[in-house]
């Protein structure tokens, strides 16, 4: 997945909207033609994967011998297979030492942490930006703003220079660890996450939190108890994003965490560089990459979608 | 084996963070009242600014820095003013990668969004049912990485000398069309063929997440403006680009600059399906072969920073409108 850092937008909002009115007023329509255009550009949308798809199922000497077309076309005189699947997940992997399934759980162990880390991170200083007061704040948010846009090459030299003279100094080793990894991912979530869920903390009722306060509750118990549950439907939507950036993620794994505890991506970047032995065995991998990001995608679009919109259009 | 020290990683990273804000909490709920408040937010936020500060700002005052750094045959560092910049400047390839970028800039961010409204427009004018169909289709991409749409998409180039059998679907077709040989597409950079097609995956990736951001703000438009226009005898195309148009013009800006910086800094599909060779280099590879291939961090800063010269107007374009917002709150 291409990361996505969506930008501010001023837009009033309106009563009336059309979304609105569809619900009330709409009987299905009935447009051939657009069907067809539409239909068209979804067919030439989905031809590529299915392509690959359909090539993960095929033996080597079909898969070099014959284009999957031709297989799709006579699906029953075609040789199907499962092996692609079985050698793409258990074989030594291709230039990183590890197969596809020690690599899943390195994925998992990366994934799941700079999924949780950022948010708790980021709901704490979104409290502090919406609810108390302190010297410097909007400085401090238009600076979060600011490095919205901010590419991550900016820091990569830097941070990886000095985990090595760390290393160097201590004799701990850090690049080739997960919270290497951890960390920069954090980092570069931060300023996007802050937005989002101070955006969605200006909405909570402040009547609520003062009514807390003056019962006698800590900001901390306030946080927790109130403002965290109540800011689910936004922290939902970002872990979503957050999830799949970091599982789909390659340049960040690639120098952090290298050969010591290569991920999925990395896995599927070194089969891809043997797809002169055969795409079936690039095919396979290249759907067991895919695996969690579509049932993740599938089962929860609407959160996901709701998290795009959430973060540029008010 | 690997599970469990996976599990133990991952519980423990995510405790002692957790650990962390509750010892701080506690230290400062030992002060009194007046030094409580004062201290609270930065129990809140101390541990995002420490992240922000360190591996943030402060690694890109060290990145200018190490740009001005000239790295010499033995791998020492020595200060160097702005010889990187010259040494880049003066070196035809890396112009030829500057050229590239522009390239990728004028197609790419235009395309996504003419895509993106188009699909948008027409999906709205359906059943709900079809146009949820349609719209997930065109969106799935968006869940794929960059290294699987660049396997996804090498197959599809997929290229085999002439002779040997077509496997390659552009190819396939392209043979069958034409009876010509099979063509090395993504070797090819007659008028910038193999960029043009490496643009199509971006594409492919990206126009999903125009069309939602589009779709939402097209519902949002107000059904009596386009019956006004309607009643007044503008026809349906006046209506989309004298009334819905405009009504969407700042999602249209917000979609177009985040494709725009996706595709400024971009690296990773380029990196898997050509690494910049046949003339398809752009800045975020140039960067990586720097460091990583031709061992040279100074150079490789000097193209991070003329990638974030190129990004500041676009920064300030982002806090002037958070600016606005804020009045309109």
């Amino acid at each position: 997945m291409t990361e996505i850092v969506p930008t501010v937008v001023t837009q009033k909002t309106k009563t009336g909207t059309r979304a609105a009115r569809m619900t009330k007023t709409s009987a299905p329509k009935k447009r051939p033609t657009l069907t067809i255009i539409l239909g068209l550009v979804a067919v030439l949308w989905m031809v590529p994967a299915i392509g690959l798809f359909v090539t993960s199922f095929r033996s080597t000497t079909d898969a070099q011998t014959t284009g999957w077309w031709s297989a799709l076309l006579k699906p029953f005189t075609s040789a199907w297979t499962f092996d692609n699947y079985v050698n793409a997940f258990n074989g030594a992997g291709a230039g990183t030492g590890q197969s596809l399934g020690g690599e899943f759980l390195n994925s998992l162990a990366v994934a799941i942490p700079a999924t949780v880390l950022p948010i708790m991170f980021a709901a704490f200083a979104a409290y502090a930006f919406t609810f108390l007061e302190f010297r410097g704040k909007e400085l401090y948010f238009a600076v979060i703003v600011g490095l919205l846009v901010v590419p991550v090459q900016i820091a990569l030299i830097p941070v990886l220079q000095t985990y090595k003279a760390i290393t160097q100094a201590t004799g701990i080793q850090i690049t080739g660890t997960y919270p290497a990894a951890w960390i920069v991912h954090s980092a570069f979530a931060l300023p996007l996450c802050i937005f989002i869920l101070r955006n969605y903390m200006s909405t909570l009722p402040n009547a609520l939190i003062e009514a807390a306060r003056v019962d006698g509750a800590s900001h901390f118990q306030i946080f927790w108890r109130l403002v965290m549950p109540m800011s689910i439907p936004a922290l939902a939507s970002f872990a979503i994003f957050q999830f799949l950036w970091v599982w789909n993620d390659f340049l960040v794994a690639y120098i952090f965490l290298g050969n010591g505890s290569p991920v999925l991506q990395q896995g599927l970047l070194g089969l891809l560089g043997q797809y002169n032995q055969g795409w079936n065995l690039v095919a396979a991998g290249a759907f067991i990459v895919l695996l969690v990001p579509l049932v993740v995608f599938l089962s929860l679009q609407r959160f996901f979608v709701r998290g795009l919109t959430a973060g540029s259009v008010k | 084996m690997q599970i469990l020290s996976v599990f133990i990683s991952v519980v423990g990273g995510l405790a002692v963070s957790f650990l962390i804000y509750l010892g701080l909490n506690f230290i400062v709920a030992k002060t009194n009242t007046r030094w409580n408040a004062r201290l609270l937010p930065y129990v809140f936020l101390g541990p995002v600014l420490l992240l922000i500060i360190v591996f943030l700002l402060v690694p890109t005052g060290l990145t200018v820095y190490q740009s001005l750094l000239k790295t010499d045959q033995y791998g020492l560092q020595s200060f160097g003013g702005l010889s990187n910049y010259v040494a880049l400047f003066t070196t035809p390839s890396f112009i030829q990668t500057l050229i590239n970028n522009l390239l990728w800039i004028i197609v790419v961010p235009a395309i996504t969004v003419v895509i993106g409204l188009g699909v948008a427009t027409l999906a709205d004018r359906m059943g709900p049912k079809r146009e949820k169909t349609f719209k997930s289709i065109i969106f799935l991409p968006m869940a794929i990485s960059a290294i699987a749409a660049s396997s996804i998409w090498q197959f599809v180039y997929y290229y085999t000398a002439p002779g040997q059998p077509v496997v390659g679907l552009l190819n396939g077709i392209w043979t069958g069309l034409t009876k010509a040989d099979p063509v090395a597409w993504l070797q090819n950079d007659t008028a910038h063929v193999n960029s043009l097609l490496l643009m199509v995956v971006v594409i492919w990736l990206n126009a999903g997440y125009a069309m939602v951001l589009l779709s939402a703000a097209i519902k949002g438009v107000p059904e009596e403006t386009i019956e006004a226009a309607r009643i007044d005898g503008a026809n349906e195309r006046q209506a989309f680009f004298r009334v819905v148009a405009p009504q969407i013009r700042a999602t249209i800006v917000a979609v177009f600059i985040t494709v725009l910086i996706t595709v400024m800094k971009l690296f990773d599909i380029v990196f898997a399906m050509t690494s910049g060779q046949f003339n398809t280099n752009v800045l975020g590879m140039e960067f990586y072969n720097q460091f990583f291939s031709f061992n040279n961090p100074g150079k490789a800063s000097a193209v991070v920073v003329i990638l974030i010269i190129a990004v500041i107007p676009v920064i300030i374009y982002q806090v002037r409108t958070y600016r606005q917002q804020e009045v309109l709150r």
